[in-house]
């Protein structure tokens, strides 16, 4: 990743929350640019996830400025951010569990040109053949990790410029961890920006190029991905302990 | 004892089924009972009986039964347009009541609301048609035998295969089309869709006007069946929703079900035990399955 490839998306000093006067993110400002895995971490009640759900125009924003591509899209509904190319992932509840898993894509498919949408679920199966061999199958019955694979096949059948997730990692076995954030490098290479809020930093920063460290709303630090991992400062004071197993890749 | 019951049933159990999908679309994509939703059924019938009279005074012929039937084609186009009317009334009480509520986010105010706009629709019709009840017809059908002792007139034979194919268009429509895989996808989880592309206005604008026209059609059949009174799409509320309940609230074949089994369970209660009965036996059955399975026959355990 060179360090001068423009931002495709950026979040700009964004004041965020869900009541008049409560600001939950409080003023984060933060970028990422194509084929770049950008990591926001932080402790419990940061804002993380507040923070990419606020761009995904889900909570609303009291002040700040969201540009996708160099165009304003702050406030715009959640349902027309996808059509813009900006994908979101939720924690939990993130797929249709009364639906298959084709119709769950098939939904998606909805924001593309009626003439792409079955080589794109053609596309989007190549790419994730767990699936593929379960379309028919209720997603509610998919295993925790094929479901958070759903879940990601789902948000990059738009073929989003930004992939924005919430905790990929959550509830999910690190082996399943490795599997999914393998995943995730695969689709950083096709120059998708991915933006992850986790709280599993190690794994995390193992294949992030970027990271910053959210506290009370706000930057608190940012960095590339392997000096904050080394960092021992950093990692005692915000990523729990993590210089003790930083070395070990996530990676297989 | 004869199985008359079961023709009976199955005739008013298709009217109900018709206004309960309505009833299970409201609740399952915007989240509260509906109690104007009767009202969508008796302004359903009052359209139709206007604009069928405008036609039949427009074009001579109109009104001339066709075939075996009470009805002339002037009620059919009549009831097809009034289908749109129902729909288009649907929408405009949500656009001036319901969406006003909504944004404010109290669903016990929404449903007041309803309830109220229950009331002011029903004396309007009450004001405009008066509480005389009208008929499409004066002609009395004769029931003809169809074996085991059942006798069925041709308008409720006829009524039963516009039922069927009504509910197996509904029944694709959600299941194959990309605006019923949105509304299920709110169904189950609205910011979810909101995430996934799906507009909620649009879903929620198709799922009046399919409410709407439904519940038109349960008023044109009951106006056919019997009679039109201001009162008669409240009459079918409780059963409406006693059917949406039953087969699993949100359920499209639930409400289908749930209404056949409302339907013969009250048709069998009037035969067997008298009709003072009829809505006690549904509702027993109604608490019956609730205690054996709270979802209904066709809910999410979720």
């Amino acid at each position: 990743m060179s360090d001068f490839t423009p931002p495709i998306l950026v979040a700009e000093a964004l004041v965020a929350g869900y009541e008049p006067g409560l600001p939950i993110v409080n003023g984060a400002t933060i970028s990422a640019a194509a084929g770049e895995i950008v990591v926001i971490l932080g402790p419990n009640g940061a804002g993380k996830s507040t923070l990419i759900k606020a761009i995904a125009g889900l909570t609303p924003i009291t002040s700040g400025r969201v540009t996708l591509a160099g165009q304003e899209i702050t406030r715009l509904p959640a349902h027309l951010m996808v059509r813009r190319g900006l994908s979101f992932t939720p924690q939990t509840e993130n797929i249709f569990g009364a639906m298959s898993v084709d119709d769950n894509l098939r939904l998606a498919a909805g924001v593309l040109a009626a003439a792409l949408r079955a080589p794109r679920i053609a596309e989007t199966y190549d790419f994730f053949p767990d699936l593929a061999r379960q379309r028919d199958l209720l997603a509610g019955r998919l295993s925790g990790g094929q479901r958070q694979m759903l879940a990601v096949a789902r948000a990059l059948l738009a073929a989003p410029s930004v992939l924005m997730l919430d905790e990929p990692s959550a509830g999910l076995s690190p082996k399943l961890v490795d599997i999914v954030f393998a995943k995730l490098v695969d689709i950083r290479r096709s120059g998708v920006a991915i933006i992850l809020v986790e709280q599993n930093a190690r794994a995390a920063l193992a294949i992030a190029d970027r990271a910053y460290i959210l506290v009370e709303g706000r930057n608190r630090h940012e960095g590339r991905a392997a000096d904050l991992a080394n960092d021992p400062v950093m990692a005692a004071l915000y990523l729990g302990g993590l210089r003790a197993d930083a070395g070990r890749s996530a990676m297989r | 004892m004869t199985l008359q019951f079961l023709a009976d049933g199955l005739i008013a159990g298709a009217l109900i089924g018709l206004g309960a999908i309505g009833v299970t679309l409201t609740y399952s994509i915007l989240r509260f009972a509906n109690f104007a939703h009767g009202e969508f059924v008796s302004f359903g019938a009052y359209a139709t009986l206007l604009l069928a009279a405008i036609i039949g005074s427009v074009v001579a012929g109109a009104d001339q039964p066709i075939g075996p039937f009470s009805f002339g084609w002037g009620v059919i186009v009549a009831a097809v347009a009034a289908m749109a009317s129902t729909g288009a009334l649907a929408l405009a009480l949500d656009a001036v009541l319901f969406k006003r509520l909504r944004d404010k986010g109290a669903a016990i105010t929404i449903v007041m609301a309803s309830f109220g706009a229950s009331m002011a629709l029903r004396s309007l019709l009450e004001f405009a048609f008066t509480s005389r009840p009208a008929y499409f017809s004066r002609d009395l059908q004769i029931a003809l035998p169809v074996g085991l002792g059942i006798r069925v007139t041709p308008d409720q034979i006829a009524l039963l295969g516009i039922t069927a194919v009504l509910m197996i268009g509904v029944h694709l429509l959600l299941t194959r089309s990309q605006i019923g895989r949105a509304m299920r996808a709110v169904s189950e989880n609205p910011a979810l869709a909101r995430v996934a592309g799906v507009d909620v206005a649009r879903v929620i604008r198709a799922a009046w006007l399919i409410g709407g026209a439904l519940a038109c059609v349960a008023g044109v059949m009951l106006g056919l069946l019997v009679q039109i009174r201001p009162f008669m799409g409240f009459d079918l509320l409780l059963p409406m929703f006693a059917a949406a309940i039953l087969g699993g609230i949100g359920s499209v074949p639930g409400a289908l079900a749930g209404a056949l089994i409302v339907g013969v369970s009250e048709a069998a209660a009037v035969q067997m035990i008298g009709a003072e009965w009829r809505a006690a036996v549904a509702f027993l059955l109604l608490i019956g399955v609730l205690l054996v399975k709270p979802t209904g026959l066709f809910g999410r355990s979720d």
